[in-house]
């Protein structure tokens, strides 16, 4: 009994600990574990767009596509946003076509089209050697990837070249490579002397040179028709991140800083009232039995909380949704140990061993109950939209942290509490609904 | 034992009932939202008083959309649903929208057909892999479990109960489409596979307790008739089937009525479908092991 008590001594202070983390990080607004609130909630943008990856052979998709993330994470940035978050996604479909995606949250962004606008700026470069092939009886242009693409790019400078026309100075735009990408450079101009190299702006070639010679040191200029202008918004551009490969908008959505708002208060007037009606049932039904229960689950929704605080899990309103569920599925574990708990009693055992079976008793069922509760979290996380990973992540959490609760903290709790003998007493106090037992 | 004895009764009851969410969604239909076709959703707000229906439809005009239809939404708010707007088509309606009467957009969600495709792809195949996985645990876990019915005979009623808790709450909705703007679209999908992890939970606890007395029937060589057992276990474990349910109930019906507008629909269905899974483990689970004993041992 000692050993319970001091262990429930300790729970308590921990929660209470827990707790006081929970609090006082939320009201003090400079604190790193605030709760990161998704864009349902605090309004935002969420752009979902596809990675043409049709040009790009297999073996490299996943680098062109983690170098995408990097290079629209620099973009966005550029775009004054707190904490944006670039995702990358591979979904193959049960068919075998598979898409490379790239998840862009904006918190705070409202105005979707600006931002998109602000992304689509992002120019493609990529480098393609220019061959013709004979179609019927036309000569057609043909261009082969050749692997030299924005990705490579360190930085492009606007430069005023020697024109041809007398007296007028050409923009020109100069190119530096990286050291990966001017090795590239240097082996495609040595091999393919004499050959026209197509430069690709955005899906258009807009400069054909002939390669005259190996060129090594990882410098290129492109001579488009530009005007002083274009070429100075193209060096920006460029040295913002050229994209490796285009990219194609696929959905958005955008969520209001005021429906947001509305959600937030919604999310804990709900809560608060779903645990008070909780814990008033299981107060009156179950005595008390229901207030260990009850404190139990106190310290089962500090503990999430802190969880969701410092692992940070992003809540957003079907989280939310989550959390409650999840409290009143917690409680079906503890009501489950005591009506065992009850019929044991019945059978005229003490009360710390009611306790004791009743708790061994219902272990197959809340082991079993809990494992396909779990397999279902699982399977929805693995469905993947943003709204239903909100859901299933709590979900899966909130079913983990009650099988701890039920088994460990409503059976310490009680232990330490009930005594050997039996009286009329602790009958009453472990019972439950209108009748003794 | 009042539910074995009469289950015939009760059988026809939960027959009728399935019978009925089963008419609901043919007759109402699940309209797909455009999570699963994909689309454009606008939620619009005039926050000086909405303009009629039809004005917004006329302002919309301006774009060539097709099909747009138009709801109303609380008391001064629409939302519009058009296929998939390219960026500058929902410029153009927005600043159209914002002739006839001041607004502001509220929530914007659009989703390409490809999307969508791959979404309703995912979910069906989700459902499927969260209900076979139940079947096969709840085989796995019930292997041993003594005469007359075989593990997998409980996975077998296990899949009707599947089955009529997916279709109950499924024609609450159908109904809650045709009366409601509700759509078929991620968070219903959720709902349903949280169900079924959910009111299989109930079954088991029952399962659990016939898996208890058959194995303490098999060690003191205790002959009683398999009927008398699920009976017994069906009402020793009423009181808590009822209770764990209740609980839910009330989280659930605090998550409808104070609860934010985006997860209503889903708290509904949530509270629809909690309160057919436990009558099912009740009425249906175990009560149907017992035609199913005469079966195996007849074999």
């Amino acid at each position: 009994m000692t050993r319970y008590r001091a262990f429930s001594i300790l729970t308590l202070t921990i929660g209470f600990l827990l707790a006081y983390f929970v609090w006082s990080t939320e009201t003090d607004p400079l604190s790193a574990y605030r709760f990161k609130l998704g864009l349902d909630l605090a309004g935002g943008t969420e752009l979902v767009y596809r990675a043409d990856m049709s040009q790009t052979p297999m073996s490299e998709r996943a680098d062109a596509l983690s170098a995408l993330q990097g290079v629209i994470l620099r973009r966005v940035n550029l775009f004054g946003v707190a904490e944006p978050i670039v995702q990358t996604e591979q979904a193959s479909t049960i068919s075998g076509i598979s898409e490379d995606r790239l998840i862009v949250d904006l918190p705070g962004v409202t105005d979707i089209n600006a931002a998109v606008a602000s992304l689509g700026k992002t120019p493609t470069l990529e480098f393609r050697l220019a061959t013709t092939t004979l179609v019927g009886t036309t000569t057609q242009a043909v261009y082969i990837s050749t692997g030299l693409s924005g990705r490579y790019l360190a930085s492009a400078v606007l430069q005023f070249g020697s024109g041809a026309t007398a007296g007028l100075a050409a923009p020109q735009v100069l190119l530096n490579f990286n050291e990966e990408g001017a090795k590239l450079f240097e082996k495609i101009t040595s091999e393919n002397i004499g050959q026209p190299l197509a430069i690709f702006l955005d899906g258009q070639p807009i400069s054909m040179p002939v390669i005259q010679q190996a060129i090594p040191g990882g410098q290129a200029t492109i001579t488009g028709r530009f005007t002083a202008t274009e070429a100075r918004d193209l060096v920006r551009n460029l040295n913002f991140g050229a994209l490796p490969v285009p990219i194609v908008l696929e959905s958005s959505s955008a969520v209001g800083p005021t429906l947001g708002a509305v959600a937030i208060k919604d999310g804990i007037v709900s809560g608060v009232i779903g645990f008070a009606i909780v814990a008033f049932f299981m107060f009156v039904w179950y005595r008390l039995s229901g207030l260990v229960a009850i404190v139990a689950l106190a310290e089962y929704i500090v503990f999430m909380l802190s969880v969701m605080k410092v692992v940070p899990i992003t809540l957003t309103a079907s989280g939310i949704a989550g959390l409650i569920i999840s409290i009143g599925m917690a409680v079906d574990a503890n009501v489950l140990i005591f009506e065992r708990t009850k019929e044991e009693l019945r059978n005229g055992k003490t009360p710390r061993e009611a306790v004791h079976i009743g708790f061994a008793r219902a272990w197959t069922a809340i082991r079993d109950g809990h494992l396909t509760m779990l397999i279902s979290g699982v399977i929805l996380f693995w469905l993947g939209t943003s709204i239903v990973q909100g859901f299933a992540l709590v979900f899966v959490l909130g079913v983990l942290a009650s099988f701890i609760s039920a088994v460990s903290l409503s059976r310490v709790f009680l232990l330490a509490i009930v005594p050997e003998e039996k009286s009329a007493r602790w009958k009453f106090l472990l019972g439950s609904g209108f009748t003794n037992l | 034992m009042t539910i074995t004895t009469h289950r015939t009764v009760f059988f026809w009851i939960v027959g009728l009932i399935t019978a009925t969410a089963i008419s609901a969604i043919v007759v109402y239909g699940l309209p797909l939202g455009i999570d699963f076709t994909g689309g454009s959703m606008m939620q619009v707000n005039y926050p000086n008083g909405r303009p009629a229906l039809s004005v917004v439809k006329d302002n919309m005009s301006v774009v060539s959309l097709g099909e747009v239809s138009v709801r109303e939404i609380g008391a001064t708010a629409v939302s519009i649903r058009t296929r998939t707007q390219t960026p500058e088509e929902h410029n153009a309606i927005l600043l159209a929208l914002s002739q006839s009467a001041s607004m502001t957009e509220l929530a914007y969600t659009s989703v390409g057909p490809a999307l969508g495709a791959q979404f309703t792809n995912k979910a069906l195949w989700a459902i499927l892999a969260v209900a076979l996985a139940i079947i096969l645990y709840i085989a796995f876990a019930f292997r041993k479990v003594p005469r007359p019915v075989p593990g997998w005979g409980y996975g077998l009623v296990v899949i009707a109960i599947l089955i009529h808790d997916l279709i109950i709450p499924a024609g609450f909705f159908a109904v809650l489409t045709h009366f409601t703007s509700a759509e078929v679209d991620a968070l219903f999908v959720t709902a349903l596979l949280a169900l079924l992890g959910y009111s299989v939970n109930d079954t088991i606890v029952i399962f659990d307790r016939v898996r208890e007395h058959l194995a303490f029937n098999d060690r003191t060589n205790n002959k009683e008739s398999f009927e008398l057992t699920v009976g017994k276990s069906i009402s020793e474990t009423l009181t808590r089937s009822i209770n764990t349910s209740l609980t839910v109930v009330l989280a659930l019906t605090a998550l409808v009525f104070f609860g934010a507008q985006a997860t209503r629909d889903f708290s509904l269905v949530m509270l629809v479908g909690v309160i057919a899974g436990t009558y099912s483990s009740i009425l249906l689970a175990a009560p149907l092991l017992i035609p199913c004993a005469r079966w195996f041992s007849k074999k």
